[in-house]
């Protein structure tokens, strides 16, 4: 129980995917200028990272590494979860029409996003279990909403401030960016997990 | 050499194969059945996806169509020919579809309404609505600062003498301003609607006057004189019923304090 824990929150503080880990940049400055659009976002990342990590573990398992086959694996994990995305978008419009409205444009908006693709490729580096993966996956997703939601709730009030003209827009949310990683490192060495 | 590009190629196109067919069994085995009249109306949209009909896209503008819960005629991009290929979908005759314009529920104009305080900031009607509701002294008014002017893409709002005028001859009824104004007074009226009661002050008749002299004070003189049943007084402030309002203008002439306006299409 103490390990579910501290892999979540060590994914979400000390190694934060898109703060620490530099991934999944894209959408986070791309989609983080309204609340609505990053919190639609950021539920269809948790949802893929979470089915995604679970179906890359079984491919490696075993369709990849018994024919030691391993140095495809980032091809075939694109593959994968393209295909998972789809798949899933398919079932989603079918069974669960309010979750596919909300979610909508941004599901195969990820199905290229380098986190989804790192979390999957760090299961396999890091040799984890099956439910490992799957609760990294999820707590992976979890890190990218949190920082999501911390930057667009941080632009939508850089909308209304007074920022310099040559500051305006892009440069200002990149400086935010930038100091949001640096305070994340603050977080560097609190625990390993 | 030869046996690893042909097992790496061999592994990737099985895995493609049988995901391939997985997705090409979903996807029948899931298919939603849609309207065929969604997609015809779709493709006879445009498809530029800029949102002036309202909709965030072209997709829910023809699901909206095809459900009848839109009129055919907000799509300014296509103008009249996807009017009258959407007519055509929907059998119903282009005559009978109402064009919708926005209009501004207010003539407090600044010889009208007095400011209480001076504004210095953010030259916004969302900034200033959050400082005590604005500088003038109706609480309902407009405030004359144009976020709706910014919002209309087709340049059918000017700003005079502190309010908001809509020029009805540019006017597509996208809505824009409608979402873009902090008080909510502008509203969408059919075009043949052209009396319009121009004040959202729901306010006590006197409160109302002080602050600004064209404000509707509720007496319910309207009510009273229109043969029509046309405008009624609900909650505090007058309202025409464009259903069955004849544009007759009894009303303009009997109201106290001039909040009746008879609308032009050139102001």
């Amino acid at each position: 129980m103490m390990r579910i824990l501290f892999v979540i929150l060590g994914t979400i503080l000390v190694e934060n995917f898109v703060l620490t880990k530099f991934l999944g940049i894209c959408p986070y400055l791309g989609v983080s200028k309204k609340m609505d659009s990053a919190l639609g976002m950021s539920g269809a990342v948790v949802f893929v990272m979470t089915i995604a990590s679970a179906v890359t573990w079984v491919v490696n398992e075993y369709v990849l590494s018994p024919y030691g086959l391993g140095y495809l694996q980032t091809i075939a994990f694109i593959l994968v979860i393209a295909s998972v995305v789809q798949f899933v978008e398919l079932l989603l419009k079918r069974f669960i029409k309010p979750l596919y409205n909300s979610l909508g444009i941004y599901l195969p908006l990820i199905t290229t996003n380098c986190a989804v693709l790192g979390v999957a490729l760090l299961n396999i580096q890091n040799s984890s279990s099956f439910g490992m993966s799957v609760l990294y996956g999820f707590s992976a997703g979890l890190s990218f909403t949190f920082a999501l939601i911390l930057f667009s709730g941080i632009r939508e009030k850089l909308e209304t401030s007074n920022v310099s003209k040559s500051f305006k827009g892009l440069p200002i949310a990149l400086v935010t960016a930038a100091f949001m990683a640096l305070s994340f490192m603050g977080f560097q060495g609190m625990f390993t997990f | 050499m030869f046996q690893s590009i042909l097992s790496a190629v061999a592994a990737i196109s099985v895995i493609g194969l049988v995901f391939g067919i997985v997705l090409s069994i979903a996807s029948k085995v899931f298919a939603v059945k849609t309207d065929p009249k969604i997609t015809e109306v779709r493709s006879a949209l445009p498809g530029a996806n800029c949102g002036a009909c309202g909709f965030p896209g072209c997709d829910q503008y023809a699901e909206s169509i095809a459900k009848k819960e839109s009129i055919i005629t907000l799509c300014p991009v296509g103008g009249q020919q996807v009017i009258d290929d959407l007519a055509v979908i929907m059998c119903v005759d282009v005559e009978q579809t109402e064009r919708h314009v926005a209009r501004v529920l207010c003539r407090g104009t600044n010889d009208k309404t007095k400011k209480e305080y001076d504004y210095i900031g953010i030259p916004t009607c969302q900034a200033i609505n959050s400082m005590y509701k604005g500088d003038s002294s109706c609480n309902f008014g407009c405030l004359g600062l144009g976020d709706c002017v910014v919002a209309c893409e087709y340049n059918a709002i000017k700003i005079e003498d502190g309010i908001a005028w809509i020029i009805e001859e540019n006017c597509v009824g996208c809505m824009k301003c409608v979402e873009a104004c902090p008080k909510n007074i502008i509203v969408m009226v059919p075009d043949k609607g052209r009396v319009t009661v121009s004040c959202m002050n729901t306010e006590l008749g006197k409160k109302v006057i002080t602050a600004c002299k064209v404000g509707c004070i509720a007496c319910k003189k309207c009510e009273k004189i229109c043969r029509y049943d046309a405008i009624h007084v609900i909650n505090g402030k007058a309202i025409v019923d464009y259903e069955k309002c004849t544009n007759c203008g009894e009303c303009i002439d009997v109201c106290p304090t001039k909040s009746i306006n008879r609308y032009l299409l050139n102001i």
